[in-house]
């Protein structure tokens, strides 16, 4: 049983990675500020997706589990990366 | 057969409960992701109306909100580690304050949604059938149903959470058999997750 439990992430670690989150936060607010035409979804969305993988990475523990998981979380993001590709290139091409 | 019966009682295996859960939660990211995609595509055809209408959220309460999120993350994924660490004051502490923030998300919630219906903007209203055009009405279909879908998934992860903190209260939840906080955790952090997206597709894009 003890080999199950995953070891103890420190405070600090939780501390430190909600003060990016939070900093993050408020660069997406300021990139948006700025105009930078269509660029400015795609800004925030990069932000989005580094506040989503410090979430899943720290917070969801994904760092510390197996790595079966991590494989079955990136297959989940894929797929739907699959289906917003193909839905758009049905959109831009018919 | 006795012997089964018994084990069946006292079975417990974290890392099943763990898989169970994951495979749960990309249903629910699959159930928001298909919104996602029906947003972008009404994004994309109707680039204006969707800044426009934009400009009618309130881009302050929706950075607040998305920082309580943010807080309440860390403080229920804090409460594994105390739990582990034998704390179970503190680990009841930090699962109070992270229903107590979700809460306040929650009346932000309320007060926001109030000013649009005062202004006359919900799904159907006259006004907004008649005042706006037809990529506005997209769009605030699109806030209200994803919104109010995030809403109610804050609602079942406070019960949730609620439900983890009695059974640690009463000592069923221990650092020896944690899964049920621990799952409890990995929803909150999902109700985040979807948050994150969320908060910049609907709130900066003016």
């Amino acid at each position: 049983m003890s080999e199950e439990k995953h070891h103890v992430v420190p405070y600090r670690v939780y501390v430190i990675i909600l003060l990016a989150l939070i900093a993050l936060t408020f660069s997406s607010i300021e990139i948006t500020r700025i105009e930078l035409g269509a660029y400015t979804v795609a800004g925030a969305l990069i932000f989005a997706c580094i506040k989503s993988y410090l979430v899943l990475t720290y917070f969801m523990h994904l760092k510390y589990d197996k790595k079966y998981i991590v494989a079955m979380v990136v297959f989940v993001f894929a797929l739907f990366l699959v289906v917003i590709i193909i839905t758009f290139l049905d959109y831009l091409f018919r | 057969m006795e012997q089964n019966a018994h084990t069946e009682h006292t079975h417990y295996d974290a890392e099943a409960s763990k898989i169970g859960m994951w495979l749960f939660i990309f249903t629910e990211l699959l159930l928001f992701g298909g919104l996602f995609i029906v947003y972008s595509v009404y994004r994309f055809m109707n680039p204006e109306a969707f800044h426009l209408a934009a400009h009618e959220l309130n881009r302050t309460i929706g950075a607040i909100n998305t920082i309580l999120l943010l807080v309440s993350s860390m403080t229920i994924a804090m409460s594994t580690s105390t739990l582990q660490l034998k704390k179970k004051g503190a680990t009841i502490g930090l699962l109070t304050v992270t229903i107590i923030i979700g809460i306040v998300f929650l009346v932000n919630k309320y007060f926001e949604w109030g000013v649009k219906f005062e202004h006359g903007i919900w799904p159907g209203s006259e006004h907004l059938l008649k005042d706006f055009s037809q990529g506005e009405i997209l769009f605030f279909g699109l806030y209200f149903v994803m919104t109010g879908l995030h809403a109610l998934h804050i609602i079942i992860g406070l019960v949730f959470i609620l439900f983890a903190l009695v059974r640690i209260q009463k000592g069923t939840i221990n650092e020896n058999r944690a899964a049920l906080l621990e799952n409890a955790g990995l929803y909150w952090h999902l109700v985040d997750l979807i948050w994150i997206f969320l908060f910049p597709l609907f709130y900066l894009i003016t």
